[in-house]
């Protein structure tokens, strides 16, 4: 890097291309091993379905909030002199606590409130800090699972489908059998998958009413049902596609739609993301003998 | 547990020689095979026993008599049909400071045996009805700890000495916090208190492992290399190749925080999963630290198959234990306080 210290452009620019010519020269053996070789060999299809095994991530702002939304300077604010300012909790993150710009994954841009949900949202929003599942680590339900900001692993079989996500190390099971209802309500619910093709479709039931959809309070019942749909393109690509549907928080059904990327880097592995152990401060620390000031 | 040990005890009296008990060999259909010819380890098992993880310093030998065994697994579930009749509606609350009961959870009685569910029979592997699932060394006790280890305890404990053990969320166990269960989870040996169960599902790349508590899934990579060893995550980091008709998994990396008999960072886990027959995976594991054991030990436990799913065990999410015994310990200093 020492090369690099502020000196005429020019200079840097054949610093550069000198750096990059001599690359190429000793690297060439690197650029001829395509990254496809490098990864083990995997089958296209399992037991004639399509191959789902692999470390899968959503690559958007949804967890911010499903809906579409500009770039904004926290998640929690507080009233200031001219416009609102971040909220004290989070006023030290800076730049780091600002809440990216996303698309949106809802069809439509709009999720059908009945009009008691749509206030219950607002107040979800406006105490985030307090109220948001995520906060605490607790487990993420469905679908906000699929589209935390980390990975998840999806292991296929000839004889089962289940699911590990690195966000609170939650799992889910996905039933080939339909067991017939859920005998208790949970977090991730009963997922029941069949295949409709070469598209993978997912019934999730047995909810309670505890997990949220986004940081911005999007929320449901414990009547929620989820119907998603898991349709490759290719072998490094699914659609994912999820039918909402819960008739005391909605006044209709409404569809979510997102593309998951798979990794496709040689050494792709589930990390751990045990948060439990991360939110103890928060949760217990006014409990601790002395309280850390 | 008490009860075990007195069936236990009987048993070794009854027990005759191994001759009587020779291990069975058992065939191996080929449609307990994946797609891909390996054995197929997948499904919901239980590795629920009465059998303990060591012998019991007053049996001889590892193979029980099958009257021995009946014997034992009868005072077990006599004991759950004793406690399982129907409390008297009017009793009192037990005396201040307990009334002396050795149930679950304290002398208060914290859990009735309704919500026990730690197993009703021996183990049995390869026919033999067995007094301990630790198969070696041949006395079915945990080796002696090195000098190392016996100073490392003495210095924790020294330290749990000089501190409230409710001061603090990180005092606590870390089943009490919700981090793991409050049995082994790597090696896979019971807690013989409830919950024993497990989900396996294997692919070409990867063999899955969940355990119930706390929805605990590790993945094991097939091949490959361990992680750098600064990253230790909760259950170690495993590995696994097949030997013929076994999986071997190698598992290191653990986190200072967990446990297992003495052993933390430098504990070495080796798994061999071997399918038995059609109900049953034969489980050996063998457990490594010369820094903590004087030598290495090896159990066998079987992992029976089960029709029952297994359920979302949310253990953080409905918590309330954690914070209600800080919030206690906070309450009963301020009483103590008052009275000074």
């Amino acid at each position: 890097m020492a090369a690099f210290r502020p000196v005429h452009t020019t200079r840097i620019l054949r610093d550069i291309f000198i750096a990059f010519a001599t690359a190429a020269v000793v690297a060439t053996g690197f650029w001829m091993t395509s990254p496809v070789e490098s990864q083990a060999a995997r089958p296209a299809r399992i037991a004639g379905k399509p191959n789902l095994n692999g470390i899968w991530q959503a690559l958007n702002t949804a967890n911010y909030d499903i809906l579409s939304h500009q770039a904004k300077a926290a998640l929690a604010f507080r009233p200031g002199p001219v416009v609102p300012v971040p909220a004290a909790p989070v006023l030290a993150f800076g730049a780091v606590g600002a809440v990216p710009a996303g698309n949106g994954i809802v069809e439509g841009d709009e999720i059908p409130y009945l009009p008691e949900a749509a206030k219950k949202q607002k107040e979800n929003q406006a105490n985030w800090l307090d109220r948001d599942p995520e906060i605490k680590c607790y487990l993420p339900g469905v679908p906000r699972a699929n589209y935390m900001p980390m990975p998840f692993q999806i292991l296929h079989s000839d004889k089962a489908v289940f699911i590990a996500y690195e966000y609170a190390g939650a799992v889910r099971n996905i039933l080939l059998k339909d067991p017939g209802p859920a005998p208790v309500d949970s977090w991730m619910g009963q997922s029941v998958g069949a295949w409709e093709g070469d598209t993978f479709v997912v019934t999730v039931t047995g909810f309670n009413d505890q997990s949220w959809f986004d940081r911005a309070g999007n929320h449901h019942s414990d009547k929620l049902k989820v119907v998603e749909r898991y349709t490759p393109q290719g072998p490094d690509h699914l659609w994912y596609e999820a039918t909402i549907e819960d008739p005391t928080t909605f006044s209709k059904p409404w569809k979510m739609r997102f593309p998951l990327y798979r990794h496709i880097n040689p050494d792709a592995r589930l990390n751990q993301f045990k948060c439990v152990e991360f939110v103890e401060e928060l949760m217990y620390g006014k409990l601790r003998k002395q309280p850390v000031q | 547990m008490r009860n075990i040990l007195v069936g236990l005890a009987i048993a070794s009296v009854a027990a005759t020689s191994l001759a009587a008990q020779a291990p069975k060999t058992i065939a191996k259909p080929a449609a307990l095979r994946t797609s891909d010819g390996k054995p197929d380890l997948q499904g919901v098992w239980t590795n629920a026993t009465i059998t303990p993880l060591e012998r019991p310093q007053n049996i001889k030998d590892l193979v029980l008599t099958e009257e021995a065994a009946a014997r034992m697994e009868k005072a077990v579930t006599d004991r759950r049909d004793r406690l399982n009749e129907p409390s008297d509606p009017n009793r009192t609350a037990p005396p201040q400071g307990g009334d002396g009961s050795t149930g679950a959870a304290g002398n208060v009685g914290g859990y009735n045996n309704f919500w026990l569910d730690p197993g009703e029979r021996v183990a049995i592997v390869d026919g033999q009805r067995r007094s301990s699932l630790i198969i070696d060394p041949p006395d079915g006790r945990i080796p002696a700890l090195t000098q190392e280890a016996r100073t490392r305890q003495q210095a924790r404990a020294k330290l749990a000495m000089g501190r409230g053990q409710y001061d603090h969320p990180e005092y606590r166990p870390l089943a009490e916090r919700c981090l793991l269960s409050f049995g082994p989870t790597t090696p896979l040996v019971p807690n013989y208190f409830y919950n024993n169960n497990l989900q396996i599902v294997q692919t070409p790349d990867h063999v899955m492992i969940l355990m119930e508590m706390v929805h605990d899934a590790r993945v094991v990579r097939i091949g490959g290399t361990h992680l750098p060893k600064h990253i230790r995550p909760w259950m170690g980091d495993s590995i696994g190749h097949w030997e013929g008709d076994t999986l071997v998994v190698d598992t290191t990396n653990f986190p200072p925080q967990q446990n297992f008999r003495g052993a933390s960072e430098n504990l070495h886990v080796v798994e061999r999963f071997r399918r038995a027959d059609d109900k049953t995976i034969n489980y050996r594991f063998t457990v490594d630290d010369p820094t903590t054991f004087t030598a290495p030990f090896t159990g066998e436990i079987p992992f029976r198959a089960m029709e029952e799913l297994i359920y979302e065990y949310a253990c953080h999410e409905g918590n309330y234990a954690l914070g209600n015994v800080l919030s206690g310990a906070r309450n009963e200093e301020k009483r103590l306080g008052s009275k000074q």
